[in-house]
């Protein structure tokens, strides 16, 4: 139905570019089952963040320089000459970050209330593409000031290509545009972190008709029935939106104002060398569990599939997990295996910011297998051996009942 | 597989532990001595006093090998130094210009806009006049070391004969707080070693402790702005948020 109005112009307009009819549906009407939890908030949080990456980073562009005699001098010239230069720049690399955290709890909620579930899986296949390309946006990213951090980071990433058999050596050279990490490189990965930020706003549009398609979830896991299950997006969740936008916002703030390098590198403050290897070459914080799967396969080539494999089996999730039930409420095992899952991601994390030797390797290695026996053995097995719960009939009856599952779960 | 979770997560946390006590015992580099400097905390500012007598520290001692090239004259004036003083400052210095009509270059008095001339004029000279060790630029030292400004001051004011049986090779020195125990700097301070402008006893402990705060500064001038600005923008996002909380509880309402 299109967008109803007296205003002739705004009808003349819509009716041969239905824009209005597309924004009221999207902000305005569509129903959302009326039991979303605060965990629900968080992709509205990644669109804004999106905006503001987006928008820095353009301001960034303006008084960057890619050159690798230049690009570390650029980036402290942002910092000290370039009106609130300083402040768009710790907005730009703290956002990176907060990013991450809202689409890993983003993820953990999916998880949880078992989002990726049949008739969803294009939602979650699609954002595990985000994903992958998140991560090499910020990975670029992280290169271009030029520290020691940026070049090495760079050089050990790059290079994991050429594990690969026959390919793997010219592809690295491909890569670098080069025989080593050198200007080439560092001119490519400018362009594509300015290029792969609108791909993932093209992959978000395409995220949210596939999310519009089919509905949201919510944390009973049972779909909407009747009217008295959902309710509009305004007022009710456009309210509770900006309301977590606040609340991340102070988060972010708190970073951004008061601890600015707090998740970075000080070896990234020394110009990039590239004779002068630093102690210890470690990723952004949040490939951490990533790296850490990398450095627990003894074998290079097998490392780097692992890594891979590791986001790789969150597109088959779906079909991985063989549970008629979606939320993880009604799932008393499969809860469990949710946060000893969630601890595990952590435990990875820990151990890939540590040097890759003794206990470490061990415990790497250990929750490598259960990263990957999480999905590959629990999730399918779990769905026939777990009794769930019994559902209640619709979403409307658990609310009024007071049952509603927001105390069930709230820390997804 | 609930046992095996739990062996999983059993070890981890053992694993934890463990290493952390292992670290501490086979670490050789000392954790640095933490200052409460007057720039901590979330309302901290530079003092003014403490970070020119940091200036003065590197101008008569460090810049004879650290270069600060991101520090500008002009710079001067936001530590305190009026406009006067730090014209006065810059004229001190002379800087390469050119070329000039005929294509030569000269050389004149450093203006206000200047940046600070480095000592060398290429690493590889700073390498040669320092028995190939390079002296780095100060300008973000203090962000650029695990530790910041505590690890400046310790490394400054630790230097000790007490070298705990390392060996340091001819031409670098013991210095418990440097990764890798040996160091090609020399004890850079001495006590008395210069005499401050505002009568404050110079000793090595007082000048590490000065430059180390002014070195904070050269690496973060933006950071007392930084931090009144997060002050009202933290303030705004909590009363933002409180009052679209009560707006949430009063529209949801609605639908009991």
């Amino acid at each position: 139905m299109s967008f109803q109005t007296d205003n002739k112009l705004i009808k003349w307009f819509d009716d041969r570019l239905p824009l209005v009819t597309v924004m009221h549906h999207t902000f305005v009407q569509h129903p959302y089952p009326r039991n979303l939890n605060f965990a629900y908030q968080f992709g509205s949080i990644l669109g804004v963040m999106l905006t503001l990456q987006i928008v820095t980073g353009i301001v960034l562009a303006m008084h960057y320089t890619a050159h690798t005699s230049m690009a570390f001098d650029s980036v402290e010239h942002i910092m000290r000459d370039v009106n609130y230069g300083w402040l768009l720049r710790y907005m730009h690399a703290n956002g990176a970050s907060m990013f991450f955290i809202a689409v890993y709890l983003h993820m953990f909620r999916g998880l949880y209330y078992g989002s990726y579930k049949a008739p969803r899986e294009m939602i979650w296949m699609i954002g595990v593409v985000i994903l992958l390309v998140m991560m090499a946006t910020g990975f670029m990213g992280y290169v271009l000031p030029w520290g020691q951090m940026s070049f090495w980071g760079a050089t050990v990433i790059t290079n994991l290509f050429s594990a690969l058999p026959i390919v793997g050596d010219p592809i690295v050279t491909w890569l670098w545009g080069g025989f080593a990490v050198d200007n080439p490189t560092l001119n490519r990965f400018f362009s594509l972190h300015y290029l792969l930020p609108f791909v993932i706003f093209g992959l978000v549009f395409l995220h949210l008709v596939a999310l519009h398609q089919k509905g949201s979830t919510n944390p009973l896991g049972i779909e909407i029935k009747g009217p008295a299950d959902y309710i509009s997006f305004h007022p009710y969740f456009t309210v509770k939106d900006f309301f977590g936008f606040a609340v991340f916002g102070t988060v972010f703030a708190v970073f951004v104002f008061w601890f600015p390098n707090y998740l970075g590198h000080a070896d990234n403050y020394i110009p990039a060398d590239p004779l002068v290897t630093p102690a210890h070459i470690v990723p952004e914080w949040y490939f951490l569990p990533f790296y850490a799967i990398l450095r627990a396969v003894p074998d290079k080539l097998m490392g780097v599939l692992a890594m891979f494999a590791a986001i790789g089996v969150l597109f088959i999730l779906p079909w991985l997990d063989r549970s008629r039930v979606r939320s993880a409420a009604f799932r008393p095992q499969y809860k469990w295996f949710f946060w000893i899952f969630a601890l595990d991601c952590v435990v990875l994390g820990y151990v890939g910011s540590q040097p890759a030797e003794g206990l470490m390797l061990v415990i790497s290695r250990i929750a490598t297998i259960y990263y990957f026996a999480h999905f590959l053995i629990l999730m399918p097995v779990l769905g026939w051996f777990e009794r769930p719960k019994p559902l209640p009939t619709s979403i409307a009856e658990a609310v009024l009942a007071g049952k509603t599952s927001t105390s069930e779960g709230e820390k997804a | 597989m609930v046992y095996r979770s739990i062996k999983v997560l059993a070890a981890a946390l053992v694993g934890l532990g463990l290493t952390t006590g292992a670290a501490l015992a086979a670490g050789e580099v000392k954790p640095p001595r933490t200052v409460d400097w007057h720039h901590s905390g979330p309302f901290g500012t530079y003092d003014r006093a403490q970070v020119q007598r940091g200036f003065q520290v590197y101008k008569e001692v460090c810049a004879s090998c650290h270069g600060l090239k991101y520090i500008a004259y002009r710079n001067l004036m936001e530590i305190g130094f009026s406009e006067d003083q730090a014209k006065a400052i810059a004229g001190e210095y002379t800087v390469e210009d050119g070329p000039d009509a005929s294509g030569d270059m000269f050389e004149r008095p450093a203006r206000l806009s200047d940046k600070i001339p480095s000592p060398f004029p290429n690493a590889n000279a700073a390498k040669a006049s320092n028995g190939g060790a390079y002296p780095i630029d100060l300008s973000l030292a203090a962000k650029a070391r695990v530790g910041g400004e505590d690890y400046l001051y310790s490394l400054l004011s630790g230097y000790t004969d007490d070298t705990h049986g390392h060996e340091c090779s001819t031409g670098t020195y013991y210095n418990p707080y440097f990764p890798g125990s040996c160091l090609a700097m020399p004890p850079p301070l001495l006590d008395d070693l210069i005499e401050y402008v505002d009568g404050t006893p110079a000793t090595t402990e007082q000048m590490s402790k000065d430059v180390s705060a002014f070195l904070t500064w050269t690496a973060e001038p933006k950071m007392e702005e930084r931090k009144q600005m997060g002050f009202k923008v933290i303030v705004f996002l909590i009363i933002m948020a409180g009052l679209l909380y009560a707006a949430k509880r009063r529209i949801w309402a609605r639908l009991h």
